[in-house]
C-alpha cells in the first residue's frame, strides 16, 4: 500500500551516523574489557591509557598524528573504492608498491632539489599503487572476477616483491641488512614541528582527503561514482559507464594507497624495509568503515585509531599488558561498526522492498559489465 | 473437516488501528474470513488494504486491535508467528531467492532440520501442479521466471507451509486474462478443500468473479461487507464514494500518424535462458503520433524487448533504428542521445533510489548541469523544482527516491524522460501498482506525447489500458509477434487466445 507522500517504504533510522559510531565505541569497550581483565589490568584504567593518556603530553600527541598519517591515506583509498561499490581489499599491496617506487626514485634523485624530488616521488608512488590496482579492476569489469579475492591475493605478492628486492638487488651493500639504500636528503619529507617525527605526509594526507571529498561531493564524476556505488543497474540505465567508473575508482584508490607508502618511506623510514607497514592497508578498511566512507569521517577515524595505537603501546609499558590488545580493540571495533551498520540498514528498509527476485540481474555485484571498456 | 462457507472463523481481525505518523492507515478495522471462502478486500490504492493484511501476517504491527485464529487470540509479532498459526501471504514484492531453483526456494520455506529435502520439495511441487493446477518447473532458476511464474512459486511456498488462510495482495496485477483464469481456478480448488483465501484487489470484475464475500475499505475504514455477487456499480460506489470514471480515448486517435515509421525494429533476436531465444525475429514499426501497444503474458519477451530498446541488452541479430539512424546494440547513453525515452517496468532499478529526486532527474544528462568542473547544484535544484511542479511529484528535491511512494517514483522517471522531449517513448507497465489518480495522470501524459508526435511503444499486461491507449496492438508470445491488429478492431477474446499461444489456424 502506498500512503500518499509519507509512505514508510524507507524510513531513515533515528540513529544518526555519529551516534552509531559512539555506540560502537561503547560496545567495543564493553566487549574488550574481558580480554583486558584476563590480562590482569583494570579495564577503566586501560581505556584511559588507550584513549586519554596519549592526548595529554606533547610527545604522545604528536605521535598520535604520526600514527594517523599512513591510515589517513589508506582510509581515504578504501573509502573512495567502497563508495563506488568496488571492494578494494588490496590497499596493503598498493601501499607497498608505492613505497617501493618512492624508495627507488628517492634514492635516484640524488642532487635534485626537494621541489623536484618530492613531486617525482609522490607521482611515482601514486602511479605504482594505481598500476598494482589495475589488473584486478580489469578482471572485474571484463570477466566479472570478484575483486575482493584478487586484490587481497595481490597483497602477499607485493610483500614478496619487496622482500625479493631487499634480499637481492637492493640489499644494503654496507651493512648487508635487507634494507634499500637510504633516500636522498632532498627526498625526505621535512618535519612539521621540531623535535618530533610529525612530517609533511600528514599535511599531504589531509590535502588528498580534501581533494577526494571535493571530487566525490561536488563534481559530476563524483556523483557518477556515488550513483554506481548505490545502484550499478540504475547508473548504467542512466547512461553512466559502470566499467569506466569502477576502473577509475580502483586506480584512484590504488594511487592514494600508494601515497601512503611514499609517506612512510619519505617521512619515517627513509628507505624501503619489509616491515614498513604493519598492515596499514588493512587498517584502512577499519578507518574507512568507521568513518562511514565519508572523508571527514575518515579523518576522525584515523585520528582515533592513531590514538589507540599510541595508547596501546604506552599501556603495554605502564600496565604491563600485551600491546596486541590495541589490535584486539581495533578488530572488535570494526566488527561492531559493521554489525551496527547492517542492523541500521535492516531497520531502515523493510524486507518487502526487495522487489521480485531476479528483477535486476545486472545488479549482481560481480557480474561482468555489459559494455565496452573505454 | 468443515469446508462450507459460514463455518468456523478461520481468521478474525478486531478493531485494527494503525498510524504512520499523522496518517491513519487503518481505523478500527474489523475483518473475518471463514473456511472455504474467498473473501475479497476491495479498495482503492491507499485505502489501507495491504496494511491491514500485513498486520495479519506480522509484517507490520497494529497500534491497537486483536487477531484471532480459529476463535483464539494469537499474538502475531512476525511472519513466523503467522505461519505457525496457518496464515500465508503472497505480497506484491516477492520474497524469493533469485539465484536458487524453485525446488530450493520451496525447501527453504519449510526447512525443519539441518537437511535440505530437495526431493520432497520437488515432489510437493509436482503434487501441487496436479491438485491445484499450479504449474512451475521445479528445476528452473527463480530469477529466470516471469513475474507470473514467481507468483505461483510464492503460492506453492505458502501451501508447503500448510497454510489454512492464504492472503494474496493484488495477485492479478502481474497477470493477464489467461493467467488470471488459471489463478482463479487454483483459488477455487483451494477453497474447495476448506482453505480460506483473502483476495486484495481494486478490480471490480475480478472481485465479483471470484469472491464469496467482499469487504470494502475506504480511507482506512471498513465501509461494509457484502455478498460477492453484489452489483458492480454498488461495489464501485462503496469503494470510491463516487461513480468510477474510465479512461476515454480521445477522438483524435483516429488521425493517422506520420507516414514514415520513427521507430523501426527488424528481425530482432535476443538470447534468453536455457539456450532459447527470448526474442525471435521481432519486427515492428511505430509511426510518430502513434501508440503501439504490446500485449502478452509476462515472460514472453516484453522485458527483453524493452531492455533492448533501453540499451541494456544487446541483440544477437536484427536491427533497431530511429528516424533511419541505426541504433542496433547502442548503449543507454546513445539511446537517450537519440531521443529514446525509456520507462521500464522496474522503476526502482531504473533510478538510483539512494540518491535524491533532484539528482535522479538529471542523471541522464549530468554534463548539462555543470559549472566549470563542478556540479551546478543551483541549476539542478531549479530543474527539480520545475519538474516537481510540472509533474505533480509529491516530494521535495532532496528526498531520496527510495523514500517515495510507487506513484511518485514513477512520476520521477516520467519527468526525467519527458523533460527531454523524446522522439520515441518506450514504456512498460506504466501504471502497475499506481492508484487511480496517478494512473490517469500517467496515461494522460502518454497521450499528450502521442499528440506531440512521439512514437510510443507501450508494453502492458493490462488489456484495458492497451485498448484505451493504443492505436495498434501486437501480441508477443514466446518471443515472437503472433498477432497484429488495429486497437479499434481488437476483441478481447481473440487477444486472449493469441496471448495464450492459440492463434487462429495458419
Amino acid at each position: 500500500m502506498r500512503l500518499p507522500g509519507t509512505s514508510p517504504r524507507y524510513r531513515l533510522s533515528p540513529w544518526s551516523t555519529p551516534a552509531l559510531v559512539v555506540i560502537a565505541v561503547a560496545i567495543t569497550f564493553l566487549v574488550t574489557s574481558g580480554p583486558i581483565l584476563l590480562a590482569g589490568a583494570n579495564p577503566i584504567a586501560a581505556y584511559a591509557e588507550f584513549v586519554v593518556i596519549p592526548l595529554t603530553s606533547r610527545f604522545t600527541l604528536l605521535e598520535v598524528l604520526v600514527s594517523a598519517t599512513p591510515i589517513l591515506f589508506t582510509g581515504a583509498a578504501v573509502a573512495i573504492a567502497f563508495r563506488a561499490g568496488y571492494w578494494n581489499i588490496g590497499a596493503e599491496g598498493q601501499l607497498l608498491l608505492g613505497a617501493t617506487a618512492a624508495a627507488g626514485v628517492g634514492a635516484a634523485v640524488g642532487d635534485l632539489p626537494a621541489i623536484v624530488a618530492l613531486p617525482a616521488m609522490l607521482a611515482a608512488g601514486a602511479l605504482a599503487g594505481a598500476s598494482w590496482a589495475l589488473l584486478p579492476a580489469l578482471l572485474r569489469v571484463r570477466f566479472g572476477i570478484d575483486e575482493v579475492v584478487t586484490t587481497l591475493l595481490l597483497n602477499p605478492v607485493a610483500l614478496l616483491l619487496v622482500t625479493g628486492l631487499l634480499h637481492g638487488p637492493w640489499r644494503d651493500p654496507v651493512t648487508g641488512f635487507p634494507e634499500s639504500p637510504r633516500i636522498a636528503a632532498s627526498a625526505e619529507f621535512p618535519a612539521l614541528i621540531d623535535r618530533s617525527r610529525l612530517h609533511l605526509g600528514f599535511v599531504i594526507g589531509l590535502i588528498v582527503i580534501a581533494i577526494a571529498w571535493y571530487v566525490i561531493a561536488r563534481t559530476p564524476a563524483g556523483l557518477r561514482l556515488r550513483a554506481v556505488g548505490l545502484s550499478p543497474h540504475g547508473a548504467r540505465f542512466a547512461g553512466i559507464s559502470v566499467s569506466r567508473t569502477l576502473i577509475v575508482a580502483a586506480l584512484a584508490s590504488g594511487a592514494v594507497a600508494g601515497l601512503a607508502g611514499v609517506s612512510e618511506v619519505a617521512g619515517i623510514q627513509h628507505r624501503l624495509t619489509s616491515g614498513l607497514s604493519p598492515g596499514y592497508g588493512y587498517t584502512g578498511i577499519v578507518v574507512a568503515t568507521l568513518g562511514t566512507l565519508a572523508m571527514p569521517g575518515v579523518i576522525l577515524a584515523a585520528l582515533f585509531l592513531g590514538d589507540l595505537t599510541v595508547g596501546a603501546s604506552t599501556a603495554a609499558r605502564s600496565l604491563g599488558i600485551p600491546s596486541q590488545l590495541g589490535a584486539v580493540v581495533q578488530g572488535v571495533l570494526l566488527l561492531t561498526v559493521v554489525a551496527l551498520l547492517a542492523l541500521r540498514r535492516g531497520r531502515s528498509t523493510r524486507p518487502a522492498d526487495t522487489g521480485p527476485a531476479g528483477a535486476e540481474p545486472a545488479d549482481d555485484e560481480s557480474a561482468p559489465v555489459e559494455e565496452p571498456v573505454a | 473437516m468443515a469446508g462450507v462457507p459460514g463455518s468456523a472463523l478461520a481468521l478474525e481481525l478486531r478493531g485494527i488501528t494503525k498510524r504512520f505518523g499523522d496518517l491513519v492507515a487503518n481505523r478500527s478495522v474489523d475483518f473475518d474470513v471463514v473456511g472455504g471462502e474467498v473473501h475479497a478486500l476491495l479498495g482503492e490504492n491507499g485505502a489501507g488494504k495491504t496494511t491491514v493484511m500485513r498486520i495479519a501476517y506480522g509484517l507490520t504491527h497494529a497500534d491497537s486491535g486483536a487477531i484471532l485464529v480459529g476463535g483464539r487470540h494469537v499474538p502475531i509479532r512476525s511472519p513466523r508467528d503467522a505461519i505457525a498459526a496457518g496464515i500465508g501471504m503472497v505480497t506484491q514484492h516477492f520474497s524469493l531467492v533469485g539465484p536458487m531453483t524453485v525446488a530450493e526456494n520451496l525447501a527453504l520455506g519449510r526447512s525443519t532440520g539441518l537437511r535440505l529435502d530437495l526431493a520432497a520439495a520437488r515432489r510437493r511441487a509436482a503434487q501441487a501442479a496436479e491438485r491445484f493446477g499450479i504449474r512451475v518447473d521445479p528445476d528452473a532458476r527463480v530469477a529466470d521466471l516471469s513475474v507470473g511464474e514467481q507468483q505461483r512459486v510464492e503460492i506453492l511456498k505458502a501451501l508447503a507451509r500448510d497454510c489454512r488462510v492464504l492472503i494474496l495482495d493484488e495477485p492479478t496485477a502481474v497477470l493477464v486474462p489467461g493467467e488470471i483464469e488459471v489463478l482463479f481456478a487454483t483459488l477455487r480448488s483451494l477453497v474447495g478443500e476448506g482453505m480460506s483465501v483473502v483476495f486484495i484487489s481494486h478490480k471490480l470484475a475480478e472481485v465479483r468473479a471470484i469472491s464469496t464475500r467482499v469487504s470494502v475499505l475506504r480511507h482506512g475504514q471498513m465501509v461494509g461487507t457484502v455478498a460477492g455477487a453484489t452489483d458492480e456499480r454498488e461495489l464501485a460506489r462503496m469503494m470510491v464514494g463516487r461513480p468510477m470514471i474510465g479512461v476515454e480515448r480521445s477522438a483524435a486517435s483516429e488521425v493517422p500518424g506520420e507516414a514514415a515509421p520513427v521507430l523501426r525494429i527488424v528481425d530482432l533476436r535476443l538470447d534468453g535462458p536455457h539456450g532459447r531465444p527470448s526474442l525471435e525475429d521481432v519486427s515492428l514499426d511505430v509511426r510518430g503520433g502513434e501508440i503501439l501497444g504490446v500485449a502478452g503474458v509476462s515472460g514472453n519477451g516484453q522485458t527483453e524487448l524493452v531492455a533492448a530498446l533501453s540499451g541494456m541488452r544487446r541483440p544477437v541479430a536484427g536491427s533497431v533504428s530511429v528516424d533511419g539512424v541505426d541504433l542496433t546494440g547502442a548503449d543507454p547513453r546513445r539511446m537517450t542521445a537519440a531521443r529514446v525515452g525509456r520507462i521500464p517496468e522496474d522503476r526502482h532499478a531504473s533510478l538510483i533510489p539512494g540518491l535524491s529526486v533532484a539528482y535522479n532527474l538529471v542523471m541522464e544528462r549530468l554534463d548539462d548541469f555543470r559549472r566549470g568542473g563542478r556540479i551546478d547544484e543551483r541549476a539542478i535544484q531549479a530543474n527539480a523544482d520545475e519538474l516537481i511542479a510540472r509533474f505533480h511529484i509529491r516530494a521535495s528535491p532532496d528526498d531520496p527516491v527510495a523514500t517515495l511512494s510507487g506513484g511518485n517514483i514513477q512520476k520521477v522517471l516520467l519527468a526525467r524522460v519527458l523533460s527531454r522531449d523524446p522522439r520515441v517513448l518506450v514504456v512498460s507497465q506504466p501504471t502497475r501498482g499506481l492508484d487511480v489518480g496517478a494512473t490517469e495522470y500517467v496515461r494522460s501524459q502518454l497521450l499528450a506525447r502521442r499528440a506531440d508526435g512521439a512514437a510510443v511503444l507501450l508494453v502492458s499486461e493490462d488489456l484495458d489500458e492497451l485498448l484505451a491507449l493504443a492505436d495498434r496492438l501486437i501480441v508477443l508470445y514466446e518471443g515472437r509477434v503472433v498477432g497484429e491488429m488495429a486497437a479499434g478492431d481488437a476483441d478481447r477474446e481473440q487477444l486472449g487466445m493469441l496471448m495464450a499461444g492459440r492463434g487462429r489456424n495458419p
